[in-house]
């Protein structure tokens, strides 16, 4: 055989065999089996019923695995005070993890303000996750495909792929995301993906004493979260950025970004 | 338990400080190499336009600077990889980006972009030197006496001269032409190279500051603005130190001198060239800083006219938090003083020297700016975050993404460029090559 055949050959015989082999990625059984029409996970938040303190993150924290001295949080709890002048105070010191006993509103470098009761019109508490969005920016930005959506709605990272680049962290516009101290990896909220896949329940909303926390199938018209969502007045947060977020909060006010 | 938590601290800590209200996980992530990273990618495509305009567009006043561009160009390209490499946190992983690309983000392509564009630059140098090569290899080939040094030059040139050893008029032409091709399909991958690099920082729709579509035009004008200004620095420092060699004779200095004898280099020659590249880089340099101011100014005024949401903490970082580092760095030192300096009549090269020294200054802290500064504000819009370049290591982080590191970064290409300069003589004379 000639070279010149050889290397025709072999170029026909490379592009035939990857043609066909290709046809397995489109339907790839695993994938078929992973998808779930009948599951999608959400979650919700009543505000009014958080009074801050700070369960959910320290369960959080424990379950899975983040260092509790290290300051980053899978989620947390923000503290809002509105003042008669129309001015809007916010803190959230190391994510809530000892929780709100104190009425110092922490300003990191500004120090610690004290705003008068008489002065506060309205106070309240506002706990953060990850909103598994149904378009989430992180798995876009992700340059190797290390962060990925479960069939039923979960964005994932993979710590055995994921390079730490930082992308995906910038990508959040709710700034769930974080390097895990210890791993060296992106991290971020899984809804408790080993636990509500075995039908237990997330680790904060286990923890949360008052239920304002819940997770809950969207796609189950029976679901307790799947019917707070369509019978009462849920908000999400920064849907400007097209996201499109899964976590829906009762008592949401403008003020929460 | 106790000297764990004095130790947990996570990336990004060590050089933030929080004011106001700032999101728990919030932190400076992308610090000082990433302002190197388009800073360097910058130079390179910059540097390869520059020797570009010789190539495709025949500017002849450039043909001296244009070759050693292209050499430079291929010197500071593994260097753009580098500040990645430091920033990232599973460096190890790095060639993930190669193997498994995920096309939906704008880092992906970086593998793809970066290797074509490597594999154009070191073609071009292939055609504009082959002829070169070959007549080093056979000068070489003929000696009968070979010192260490010489047996290891003829041994590369053989490698690298692939076996083309016909230097017929035909193949020479030929080579002529794939060098304009070559040139000519570069420039689009060169600001691609670049455009991308802003791409990566105006797709992100979480930050107000970078979210523009402007942001990889302005990238690709600032780049070339800094690789010109690196070459006119570059090239007139390293005709110095030729002039200072040939002067002495210290031909280790002068790789062309190796080649042809000592008659090959005459300092007098060498100031005349020296002179008029410099000062015709430098009208280039004019054009494309103008661009590149314009566009950016362009980007303030459009931010502060359709005033949304977003800018009311943009106006905060900008005129208040940056106002110095923006204003007074930037567009005073790093652009506006050049300008002047390099307008006035009877530019000299050392006038041109300094002028593009600022530049170089500006461009910097132009991505030190977009970089650091957009990472300046929380993402609530209620809080700010100040980063504090380690200066002094303490840990293997800070010396990565700290001074240290960063200096590391900016001195790689000239290492390389020393050796390059070894097989590839970038101040070679017309004689030799196209």
């Amino acid at each position: 055989m000639k070279r010149r055949d050889f290397l025709k050959n072999t170029a026909v015989f490379v592009s035939g065999v990857s043609i066909s082999l290709s046809a397995l990625e489109f339907i790839d059984p695993k994938e078929l089996l992973a998808a779930n029409p009948k599951l999608r996970w959400g979650f919700l938040v009543n505000t009014y019923k958080c009074v801050g303190c700070g369960f959910c993150v320290k369960a959080c924290k424990i379950e899975n695995d983040i260092p509790l001295e290290a300051h980053v949080t899978r989620t947390w709890v923000e503290r809002y005070v509105m003042t008669k002048s129309g001015e809007t105070i916010r803190d959230c010191p190391n994510g809530a993890l000892a929780g709100y006993t104190s009425k110092l509103l922490d300003e990191n470098a500004s120090g610690m303000r004290l705003v008068p009761d008489e002065e506060i019109t309205q106070a309240f508490f506002v706990p953060k996750l990850c909103n598994q969005c149904s378009t989430p920016a992180c798995v876009q930005v992700c340059p190797v495909g290390a962060t990925y959506q479960t069939g039923d709605g979960v964005v994932l990272v993979d710590r055995k792929w994921c390079i730490g680049c930082g992308y995906c962290i910038m990508g959040c516009p709710y700034g769930v995301r974080f390097f895990h101290p210890i791993e060296r990896v992106a991290d971020k909220c899984t809804f408790c993906y080993h636990r509500i896949s075995k039908g237990g329940n997330t680790a904060c909303a286990q923890a949360c004493p008052f239920g304002a926390r819940q997770i809950g199938n969207l796609r189950d018209p029976n679901d307790p979260v799947a019917k707070a969502v369509m019978n009462e007045r849920v908000g999400v947060l920064r849907s400007e950025y097209g996201t499109k977020p899964n976590v829906y909060y009762i008592g949401l006010n403008e003020e929460v970004r | 338990m106790v000297e764990q938590v004095a130790q947990m601290v996570v990336h990004g800590e060590a050089w933030t400080i929080k004011d106001l209200f700032v999101l728990p996980n919030e932190y400076v992530y992308w610090s000082i190499q990433i302002v190197m990273y388009p800073y360097m990618t910058g130079l390179v495509a910059g540097a390869f336009v520059l020797s570009s305009l010789y190539h495709v567009f025949n500017v002849e006043k450039l043909k001296e600077i244009a070759r050693y561009a292209l050499v430079f160009s291929f010197a500071l390209l593994p260097v753009a990889m580098m500040p990645l490499m430091l920033h990232l946190q599973q460096p190890l992983r790095g060639i993930h980006v190669m193997m498994t690309p995920h096309f939906t983000s704008a880092i992906s392509a970086f593998g793809i972009v970066f290797m074509t564009y490597a594999c154009i630059v070191g073609a071009e140098i292939w055609f504009v030197y082959r002829k070169f090569f070959v007549e080093s290899l056979l000068r070489l080939e003929a000696k009968s006496e070979r010192s260490g040094f010489e047996s290891l030059l003829l041994l590369i040139y053989r490698v690298i001269a692939l076996g083309a050893r016909d230097l017929s008029h035909k193949a020479i032409e030929a080579d002529h032409k794939a060098v304009k091709l070559l040139a000519g399909i570069g420039i689009p991958v060169a600001c691609f190279l670049h455009g991308y690099a802003g791409f990566i920082f105006g797709s992100v729709k979480a930050n107000a500051l970078w979210m523009t579509p402007l942001m990889p035009v302005i990238f690709i004008c600032s780049a070339v603005v800094s690789g010109i200004a690196l070459c006119i620095i570059s090239y007139a420092i390293f005709m110095e130190i030729r002039k200072w060699a040939a002067r002495r004779g210290k031909s280790f200095l002068l790789p062309d001198a190796v080649a042809h004898g000592e008659h090959a280099v005459d300092v007098d020659h060498l100031r005349s060239v020296q002179s008029h590249e410099v000062t015709m880089t430098a009208k280039y340099l004019l054009i494309f800083m103008t661009l590149a101011i314009t566009l950016e100014l362009l980007d303030i005024i459009f931010r502060g006219y359709t005033a949304v949401k977003s800018w009311d903490i943009l106006r905060d970082v900008i005129y208040e938090h940056d106002f110095v580092k923006i204003f007074i760095m930037q567009y005073g030192i790093g652009n506006l003083l050049p300008f002047v300096i390099l307008l006035l009549p009877g530019l000299t090269v050392r006038r041109a020297v300094l002028a593009s020294l600022l530049v170089l200054f500006g461009v910097f802290m132009m991505r030190w700016n977009v970089v650091i500064g957009g990472q300046a504000f929380s993402l609530t819009f209620d809080g700010f975050m100040h980063y504090h370049l380690p200066i002094i290591p303490h840990d293997i982080e800070t010396f990565k993404e700290g001074l240290l590191g960063a200096l590391m970064v900016i001195t790689t290409p000239f290492v390389i460029f020393y050796f390059l300069n070894m097989i590839i003589p970038a101040f070679m004379e017309d004689r030799d090559t196209h």
